[in-house]
Order: C-alpha cells, then sequence, then structure tokens
C-alpha cells in the first residue's frame, strides 16, 4: 500500500444528473455535491457518502461493488463504465455522472438494464438448445470437452451485462431493437458451444437483420468500452460473415 | 392492495433460489421469482475459485469419493454438522456438476500430458492422463484431502449463475426483479406467500402462494468489514424470524475469509492459495507453515484467519496508513497461470489497488465472508416450525456447514440444495398439505401492517438516523463480534445493539422522496439488521466454547460434553431487544464420524462421553461388515439415501469404475 503515492487531499464537485420519474414535478437537471477525497476512493464510496450525508434521496445501483456483477455502469466524465472500481484519484476534480442512455430510467443514475437483459435474453434464446436437457443422466460421466474450447467459451462468457457497450453503441441509440454487442456476443457464445445444437439458419432467425448483426456500423465503441475488454469487434465481424453467408 | 397468487414463491434470485424455482417449476408448479436486483448480479456470481464435487478426474483429485467429500466436510464444520445432510451433499455435488455441464457451464477441462504446478513453494512437474483428457478439472482448496473444487478460471460463480439464469428464462419462470419481501404472511403454523415492496416505485403488494422458500442468501453486511455483497443484508432470515415461529439456526457462527484485499475487504479467491500462493508476514516471512505444518496455508478458512488476526497481533503485520495487514504472494505462479486461471483476481487486484499481482503482493486481512446459520430447516429443506416455508443456500440452515464451512462448499450447497429442496417444494404442494385456505382480510392485514410500519417512519417524525445507526452497527460488530470473542466484549456488544435497537425505533428521514426512497429502505432494514447482529452477538455471548468459526479466547477449547448441540434462535414479539435462544441436541450415537481431532488447528477439546462409546459401536459393525464394499459399509453406519429425492440415489460414475 506504501507505493499509492499519497497527495494533498482534494475537494471533489460532482455534478450528478437527477430526476425522478415517480414525481410529476421532478425535471431533469444537473445537481453538485462537494466531498473530501479520501484515499483510494472509488465512485462506490463517494456516491454512499453523498447519500448518507448530504442527500439521501439520490439513487444509484450497486451490488458486488467489486467490479463483477455489472449493475453499476454509468456515465462517467461522457464514457460509459463500472463506477464501482472507478478510483477518483483518476479524475479531475470534476466529476459528471449521468445515467446510461438507452435504458428505462429508475431513477437519477438506477437504470433498469436488467429488464433490457430479459427481454435480449428472451428474445435471442440465449440458452444451450439440445434435446432432452430435462432429464439428463447426471449420475454417468459428463461429456468432454477439449480445454481450449473450454476457455474460449468462458472468454466469450465473462460479460457481465452491465449495458456499457449498448450506452457506447451508435446503433443502439438510434434504433430501439437494436440487440447490442452484449447481444450478438451471446449469440457467437452458443454458436461456439457443441453443446448447443441450433444451426446457422436458426441464428439467422435471431439476429439475421438490422436490429441483429447487420446494424452494426462499425464504430467500436462496444469493444472501446467494454469494462470486460471482450473481443466484442471480432465476433461481430465474424457473425456478420456467418449471418451473409446464411443469407446467400 | 395487489395480490398475486402462484403455487411457489421464491423469495432470492441466486443460485439456490433459481434451481429450486427450476425444479419446482418441472414439476408442474407455477413459480415466481423474486429478487432484489436482476437475478444474475446475484451475489451467487460473485464465488470466484470453485465448486466442490468429487469427480476425482484430474491427478490431484485421484482416489477422491463421497465419502472423503463427507469427512472433508464434517471436520470443517469442527463437528456441528448435521451429519445427514452432509452425506446428501457429498452424495449430489457431482451430479450437479454435470447437470450444469449439460446445460452449459464451461467448466475447465483436464489436458493430458505433463504440466509445472506450485505446491508448498515449490515448483513440481506432473502428468495428467490420457483418458481424462477433456473430462472436467479440479483445484486444491482449503481444509479438504483432494483436488476438488471444480472451476471456470476464477469466475465459476459468474459461469453457474450466468448458465442457471438462463435455464430459468428457457423454462419460463418470471424473475420478479427490484422487489423486496417485508414480512411472511402467516397464520396458525402456517406460511402463505409475503408482503412485497417494489424498489422502484415504493408500491406495497401481495404474493399469496402454496409455498415460499427463502434463499436470500447471507448477512455480511451487518459487519463492517465484509467481502459480501451491499444487498447481503439477510432479510429473508429477518423476515422469518419476526415471524415469531420459525426459528434461525447458528447464528453465531460467522467465517471470516483469509483473503479479503486489504482495506475494501474485496474477496481474491481461495484459488489463489489453492494454486499455490503463499501468506507472508511484514518481513515478508511464510508464516503459516509455523503454526500449521499439517496443511500450511491450506487449513480451513477460520484456522487460517485466526493464525492470521494472531500473527499480527505478535507484532508480524505490514504496516500501512489504514493499519496493519498480510500479504498475500501469488507471484510464484507465474504471469500466464495468473492471466488465465486468476484473471478476475489480476483485474480486482489492478482496479482497486493498482497492483500487478505477477509482479508485487496483494496486501490482505480476514474479512467476514459467510453466514453459516439461517433459517432453520430438516434435511429436505422444510421449517419444522412454519409449514409451508422452505430455504435453501446461505440463508439456510439445514445444516451441512456446522461452525465453519470449507472453500468451494456454498456454491455446491446452492445447486445442490435447489436440487433437493425445488422436489421438496413440489411434493409439498402436490400433498393435501399443499392446499391454501386463506382469508384475503388475513393478506389484508399484513399488508396494513407494513403499510403502517413505513408511514410510521416516514411520518412519525423520529430523530433517529438510517445510516448513522447502520454504521454503528457495523462497527459494533466488526470490533466485537469477530473473529477472537470474549465474553466482556461480546456483553458489550449485545448492550450496545439492544441500545441501537431501541433507537430504530425512533427513526426519522430527512427526506420525502417518491417513489424508491433509498433512505426509507435503510431505515426499514436496519430495524431487521439488528435483530439478526443480536441473535449473532447473543447466540456467541452464550455459547461458552470454540467451534469452527465461533472463537472464545476465555473459553479456547471446543466443548463436546456441553456443546454439543445447534442454537436456534426466535424472536419473541415486536418489542423484545433479545432472541429467545434453544439448544438442539447433535446425537454422536447417530453420527458416521464422531468427533476428533480435525487434521489441523488446536489438538485439545473436551471429550463427549458418547463419542468414545459410538467408536466402539461404529468399530464392531465395520468388524462385521466384512468384505462389504464402501457403499454397504456407510450404509450400516448412517442410512441417507431415503432422504433424496429418487432420482437422485443414483450413483455418481467415474473414471476406472469398472
Amino acid at each position: 500500500m506504501e507505493q499509492i503515492p499519497v497527495r494533498q487531499s482534494r475537494t471533489l464537485n460532482l455534478r450528478i444528473l437527477r430526476h425522478n420519474p415517480r414525481d410529476p414535478d421532478s425535471e431533469p437537471h444537473l445537481q453538485t455535491y462537494r466531498i473530501e477525497e479520501a484515499d483510494t476512493m472509488t465512485l462506490f464510496m463517494a456516491l454512499n457518502e453523498i447519500r448518507e450525508r448530504q442527500d439521501p434521496s439520490l439513487q444509484f445501483d450497486f451490488v458486488c461493488r467489486a467490479g463483477i456483477c455489472g449493475s453499476c455502469g454509468m456515465i462517467i466524465n461522457g464514457r460509459p463504465g463500472l463506477a464501482c472500481r472507478t478510483l477518483t484519484r483518476d479524475l479531475p476534480e470534476t466529476i459528471t455522472l449521468a445515467p446510461l442512455p438507452a435504458f428505462e430510467l429508475i431513477g437519477d443514475l438506477s437504470v433498469n438494464t436488467g429488464k433490457w437483459m430479459r427481454g435480449m435474453a428472451e428474445r435471442l434464446e440465449t440458452w444451450i438448445h439440445a434435446e432432452g436437457l430435462g432429464d439428463v443422466d447426471i449420475g454417468a460421466m459428463e461429456a468432454p470437452m477439449e480445454p481450449e474450447l473450454a476457455e474460449q467459451l468462458y472468454e466469450l462468457e465473462r460479460c457481465i451485462e452491465c449495458g456499457c457497450c449498448i450506452a457506447a453503441c451508435g446503433t443502439a441509440q438510434m434504433r430501439e431493437a437494436f440487440v447490442g454487442a452484449v447481444g450478438l456476443n451471446q449469440i457467437t457464445r452458443f454458436r461456439l458451444d457443441p453443446r448447443d445444437t441450433r444451426s446457422d439458419a436458426h441464428y439467422y432467425e435471431l439476429v439475421g437483420d438490422d436490429n441483429g448483426v447487420f446494424g452494426c456500423m462499425t464504430l467500436l465503441g462496444c469493444e472501446d468500452l467494454c469494462p470486460k475488454d471482450l473481443p466484442l469487434a471480432a465476433q461481430i465481424a465474424f457473425l456478420r460473415r456467418r449471418m451473409a453467408a446464411v443469407g446467400n | 392492495m395487489q395480490i398475486i397468487y402462484t403455487d411457489v414463491l421464491v423469495i432470492g434470485g441466486g443460485l439456490a433460489g433459481q434451481r429450486a424455482a427450476i425444479g419446482a417449476r418441472r414439476r408442474g408448479n407455477d413459480v415466481i421469482v423474486l429478487s432484489l436486483v436482476p437475478a444474475k448480479r446475484s451475489h451467487s456470481a460473485a464465488a470466484q475459485g470453485g465448486m466442490q464435487a468429487s469427480l476425482g478426474n484430474c491427478l490431484g483429485g485421484a482416489g477422491d469419493d463421497e465419502d472423503v467429500h463427507f469427512q472433508d466436510t464434517v471436520r470443517g464444520s469442527d463437528w456441528g454438522a448435521d451429519q445427514e445432510v452432509v452425506r446428501m451433499f457429498a452424495h449430489t455435488a457431482p451430479k450437479a456438476v454435470r447437470e450444469l455441464a449439460a446445460w452449459g457451464v464451461p467448466w475447465s477441462r483436464v489436458k493430458r500430458g505433463e504440466r509445472v504446478i506450485t505446491e508448498d513453494g515449490k515448483k513440481k512437474t506432473i502428468s495428467e492422463p490420457d483418458e481424462a483428457h477433456g473430462l472436467i478439472t479440479a483445484r486444491n482448496f482449503g481444509g479438504t484431502r483432494k483436488w476438488r473444487a471444480c472451476y471456470v478460471s476464477d469466475g465459476t460463480g459468474h459461469a453457474m449463475l450466468y448458465t442457471m439464469s438462463n435455464q430459468a428464462i428457457a423454462a419460463d419462470i418470471p424473475v420478479h426483479e427490484r422487489m423486496e419481501a417485508l414480512s411472511l404472511i402467516h397464520a396458525d403454523g402456517r406460511c402463505y406467500g409475503a408482503i412485497v415492496r417494489n424498489l422502484m416505485t415504493g408500491e406495497i403488494l401481495a404474493y399469496v402462494a402454496k409455498a415460499t422458500c427463502i434463499a436470500t442468501g447471507g448477512f455480511g453486511r451487518i459487519y463492517r468489514v465484509s467481502t459480501n455483497a451491499v444487498i447481503n443484508e439477510g432479510m429473508g432470515a429477518a423476515i422469518a424470524l419476526e415471524t415469531g415461529c420459525a426459528a434461525l439456526g447458528n447464528m453465531e457462527a460467522v467465517q471470516f475469509h483469509p483473503t479479503g484485499i486489504f482495506p475494501a475487504g474485496i474477496l481474491v479467491t481461495e484459488g489463489c492459495r489453492g494454486d499455490g500462493g503463499l501468506l507472508l508476514d511484514g518481513n515478508e516471512h511464510r508464516f503459516m507453515p509455523d503454526y500449521e505444518p499439517e496443511k500450511r496455508e491450506l487449513a480451513s478458512r477460520d484456522v487460517v484467519s485466526r493464525r492470521m488476526e494472531e500473527h499480527i497481533a505478535a507484532g508480524h503485520g505490514a504496516h500501512s496508513r489504514f493499519g496493519e495487514h498480510l500479504w498475500l504472494d501469488i507471484r510464484l505462479l507465474g504471469r500466464d497461470h495468473i492471466n488465465n486461471q486468476l484473471r478476475e483476481v489480476k483485474e480486482i487486484c489492478q482496479y482497486f489497488l493498482g497492483v500487478d499481482p505477477a509482479e508485487e503482493l496483494i496486501p490482505v486481512r480476514p474479512a467476514q465472508h459467510y453466514s453459516m446459520g439461517g433459517v432453520r430447516t430438516d434435511p429436505r429443506g422444510e421449517s419444522p416450525r412454519l409449514r409451508g416455508l422452505f430455504s435453501a443456500g446461505e440463508s439456510a440452515c439445514w445444516d451441512m456447514h456446522g461452525f465453519n464451512r470449507l472453500g468451494g462448499n456454498s456454491v455446491a450447497e446452492t445447486v445442490v440444495a435447489g436440487m433437493i429442496v425445488g422436489e421438496t417444494i413440489a411434493d409439498f404442494c402436490e400433498s393435501p398439505e399443499g392446499n391454501v385456505n386463506l382469508s384475503t382480510a388475513l393478506v389484508e392485514s399484513f399488508g396494513r401492517r407494513e403499510r403502517e410500519r413505513l408511514a410510521g417512519i416516514a411520518d412519525g417524525g423520529g430523530s433517529e438516523s438510517a445510516f448513522e445507526l447502520t454504521r454503528l452497527m457495523q462497527e459494533t460488530m466488526t470490533d466485537k463480534v469477530g473473529i477472537f470473542r470474549d465474553g466482556e466484549r461480546l456483553q458489550e456488544a449485545v448492550s450496545t445493539l439492544q441500545g441501537l435497537l431501541q433507537r430504530s425505533r425512533n427513526l426519522g428521514l430527512r427526506s420525502n422522496a417518491r417513489g424508491a426512497s433509498p433512505e426509507l429502505v435503510a431505515a426499514y432494514r436496519v430495524q431487521r439488521m439488528l435483530k439478526l447482529a443480536l441473535c449473532v452477538a447473543y447466540g456467541g455471548l452464550q455459547r461458552t466454547e470454540s467451534r469452527g468459526a465461533h472463537y472464545r479466547a476465555d473459553y479456547p477449547q471446543r466443548n463436546d460434553r456441553d456443546w454439543m448441540s445447534r442454537t436456534l434462535a426466535t424472536w419473541p414479539g415486536e418489542d423484545a431487544d433479545l432472541p429467545a435462544l434453544e439448544y438442539e441436541s447433535l446425537d454422536i450415537m447417530r453420527m458416521e464420524l464422531p468427533p476428533g481431532w480435525r487434521g489441523y488447528g488446536a489438538r485439545d477439546y473436551i471429550e463427549h462421553p458418547d463419542t468414545a462409546r459410538r467408536q466402539a459401536q461404529i468399530d464392531t459393525v465395520l468388524a462385521g461388515a466384512g468384505e462389504a464394499d464402501r457403499f454397504a459399509r456407510q450404509e450400516a453406519l448412517m442410512p441417507f439415501i431415503h432422504l433424496l429425492p429418487e432420482h437422485l440415489r443414483g450413483r455418481n460414475e467415474r473414471l476406472g469404475d469398472d
């Protein structure tokens, strides 16, 4: 811990986009809070301190506060990111926070990513499709899988559905039904998995249009801002080629 | 008030809740899952290192089976566990892993041929056999004799939870997200569902169900320093306690994980040590072999955490401006291993500490991690005192962990318990008992009571701050009900918590925000958390022995003679400021493995007279069993298969079986 440079403590200005849709009198506005910066302070600590000491009505979402659950995606000085693992020392004194766009606003910094992700999962059927999953012989040896393939699947499965890729996506801002990198990545994950018996023709039905893989404008915001560094651009490009082949 | 009717109401959308929901749904029941957060964000996702199941595929797991897993778990529990439940668990865990494998979890696999591992600080080359290639592999964990923790890199819980959630979506199970159960609807010892608050709108509604299952995880947030997610406030256990009839078991049994990063308390997995990582002190000396020559860094968590605190207290900690800590060293594992097998750990170190663990040491200190206690159920998951109420996973005490849980046994428990309890619930719903005769006036009266409680906080003009009381409670628990406990400080904690509970009856709000109102949420939760905290502190005060994670400096021995018992706590009434405690005895004469030395930790304990009698009985039975196979020998000592649902009773196939 001694290696962390000590510097004079700063007073931070957090400018937070406030709005409570449950309150008919509420108008979206920026509200500024001043707090003393502490050592190794994260936005999780800063926002909780504001709520506990200054404004108990402030809404935001955290669950794991360790960067693994995807609850706390928000716009931090103009860029989507996970608030819990963002250290204030990496930011200027004035920090502007806004909710992720493209999701239903619950209040202030809290958005309904859960509803969006469930809708996406239902639409893209993001589960293993195979006969007899209900009565697998679970007493018998499991089917083998190549170790490298298991690693590749996990690489794609590390997505935490935080919504940063949707907030960073040009298409998603214009086209409400676009499944985004989060959805397309899941299709490539199941497509790679030999346990899933779906064919490319089946996947084409799910993502072979402008709300799917052909809606991507290759702006690469998704990959640039993915907190888990998933190889999204390559997955989308690969999927587009496969789907174009089906389309022909 | 809107009333929603369903066959089964599952409160909690983590692994246990969703697996129970899937089981009940498959048997033809309508199921609704309530979750504080989107289900995939549940704390199950935070399990990093692995899930214990005795597949025995990899070299380090060779020779593993249910017997070894059972014995490790009972020793880990310091003989506090229900041994029948441990047997049911050890038997079902391989099935749970294999079911998840079929459902899509990308378990890490055995790769044939040579590879270099790190063991006891040294490099070693091992060779995995051809026939195991592609089967599910496992890593070493604390308190186990075999490599048994099946894993997906170090994102095991995440991969399991996503697969489970996706299967629940495929089964068309609705998850009502951002919904919080405020109380259980019950009358005459029968539970009928819950009064629920919508955390987006503030609306109060009722869910009426034949069967209600609490699967809300642990209550780590009653402590200041915890690895737990911020949602782990134990509300499921608390509303069960508030019924006045359901009991909570062993609430004083609280686990502290050796490697919370310091000072934030964020978990880095036991897999770090399982894969060969070491604990170092302020002088970068590896101290665990000095205390624990048998298992070193891989003794059980209660033992390692105590040794760490003992070593710091002896003046060997590393100093920082946040206080003292120790170091976790995984540099010796090498960058490749860290990048592939410990990547979440790498990210956590990078983002929260600015440390590259391939080059630098990780500052760690034990942090509250797991609640062994919870809603007391029978081995099939039903509350014996409130019919129609079930519980599974960390929120439950059925009781497979006793006074200390082994690493990797919790995610395993979630799925196994879900598989078993889902069937129990379906059986209940199909039985005559499953029928509900209920007046909507009763539902309304429970709804009215909750609305009045909330209005009392919002409009009552009280002067106390929920955030302040929460902070004081957390400080008290961490300072006085932690790893080292004694009568004096526990008594102080109980008195402080009683005072806070009194003050919590005079809460007021500063904001009158409509809708979710996070301040109102903090207010009603702290009232309930204080009751749980009192169960922990008062239970700890009364238990004058040391067992597993419950360590009394003034009673340092495990005392089987007087304390072979499970604590049961009930809440006597709204105005009470202490739980009522009673004790349920653990019958040594029915144990398959009578109490003894764990194989690590303290060697001296006060023996129960039954221990020698039971051991003699066991010796006779086994001598008489002659050539019988291990299944028959086990059956002769402590039959358990009949407690499992029929489809889970079959044997587990392993490499090399005839």
